[in-house]
């Protein structure tokens, strides 16, 4: 069976999938990464989905599990990269990731774990052009 | 007959659901669905090709090109001797699961294809066949 690499970068464990994963490789994928949390203390998960071309019901129930053990785990997690394509779909299916953070691309989602939760619309505030 | 007209998977493991969407893209390029529309199809192929082996115990899977004369579709046609649907109602609704689901998988796929059509019965199996349609 295939693992999606777990990789550690300072305080941040970044997973980027790069392959049609199997379910047995999406749930060894939740395993590995609550392991990693753990040993590592890392307080952020980034999960690269750019290279998906499909997201089904049973990879987004496991996404939004794996940022459900993080949070237990005390690490946040943002899956970035997620295809336009993807999104409508998941949409249309009726699944909407509640829960779940999302970033544009992985250096966002850096950006993002680097602010404290519920800080996201800290820079709209500055947006001298928004309208009240 | 080569991979973009299709073919038959029999579904026995979570191999073979990877298969299905494989093959299911293959088709859905080669007809020349658009992009979202190809997405859409192959995810609704993994959600029923899954059912199919949690639910239906296994079966097969068949993904050919359609025609109907003014447009190219690709049609999938879902088959398993599992214990067949008590009560399709039920069955269709977003949420209920008899497993451990999410129970998104019948009705969602159902929302990302252009036609659906059940036959199943209990003790009998279940097969399922979808179309999807170019624009």
């Amino acid at each position: 069976m295939e693992r999606v690499p777990v990789l550690k970068i300072g305080d941040i464990l970044l997973v980027s999938i790069q392959i049609d994963m199997e379910d047995q490789v999406a749930l060894q994928l939740q395993e590995d990464l609550a392991d990693r949390i753990v040993a590592t203390g890392c307080h952020g998960v980034i999960i690269d989905i750019s290279a998906l071309d499909i997201v089904d019901s049973f990879v987004g129930r496991t996404l939004a599990t794996i940022a459900s053990i993080s949070r237990v785990l005390d690490a946040e997690t943002v899956v970035v990269g997620m295809r336009p394509a993807v999104a409508i779909t998941l949409v249309e299916l009726g699944l909407s990731l509640p829960g779940i953070r999302t970033a544009l691309n992985v250096e966002l989602g850096m950006e993002m774990l680097r602010r404290p939760p519920g800080d996201d619309l800290a820079f709209a505030d500055d947006d001298p052009a928004a309208v009240p | 007959m080569t991979a973009n007209d299709g073919g038959r998977i029999p579904v026995a493991s979570d191999q073979d659901v990877v298969r299905v969407r494989q093959l299911v893209r293959t088709v859905a390029v080669a007809v020349k669905l658009s992009l979202v529309d190809q997405t859409k199809v192959v995810t609704a192929a993994s959600e029923l090709a899954r059912n199919t082996l949690v639910y239906g115990g296994g079966g097969t899977v068949e993904v050919s090109r359609a025609d109907n004369g003014r447009r190219a579709g690709v049609r999938i046609v879902f088959t398993d001797q599992g214990p067949g649907i008590a009560d399709i109602d039920l069955a269709f609704t977003d949420g209920y699961t008899s497993g451990g689901g999410l129970g998104l998988g019948l009705s969602g796929a159902r929302r990302l294809v252009d036609e659906f059509d059940i036959d199943t019965a209990v003790g009998q199996g279940t097969t399922i066949t979808v179309t999807k349609w170019c624009r």
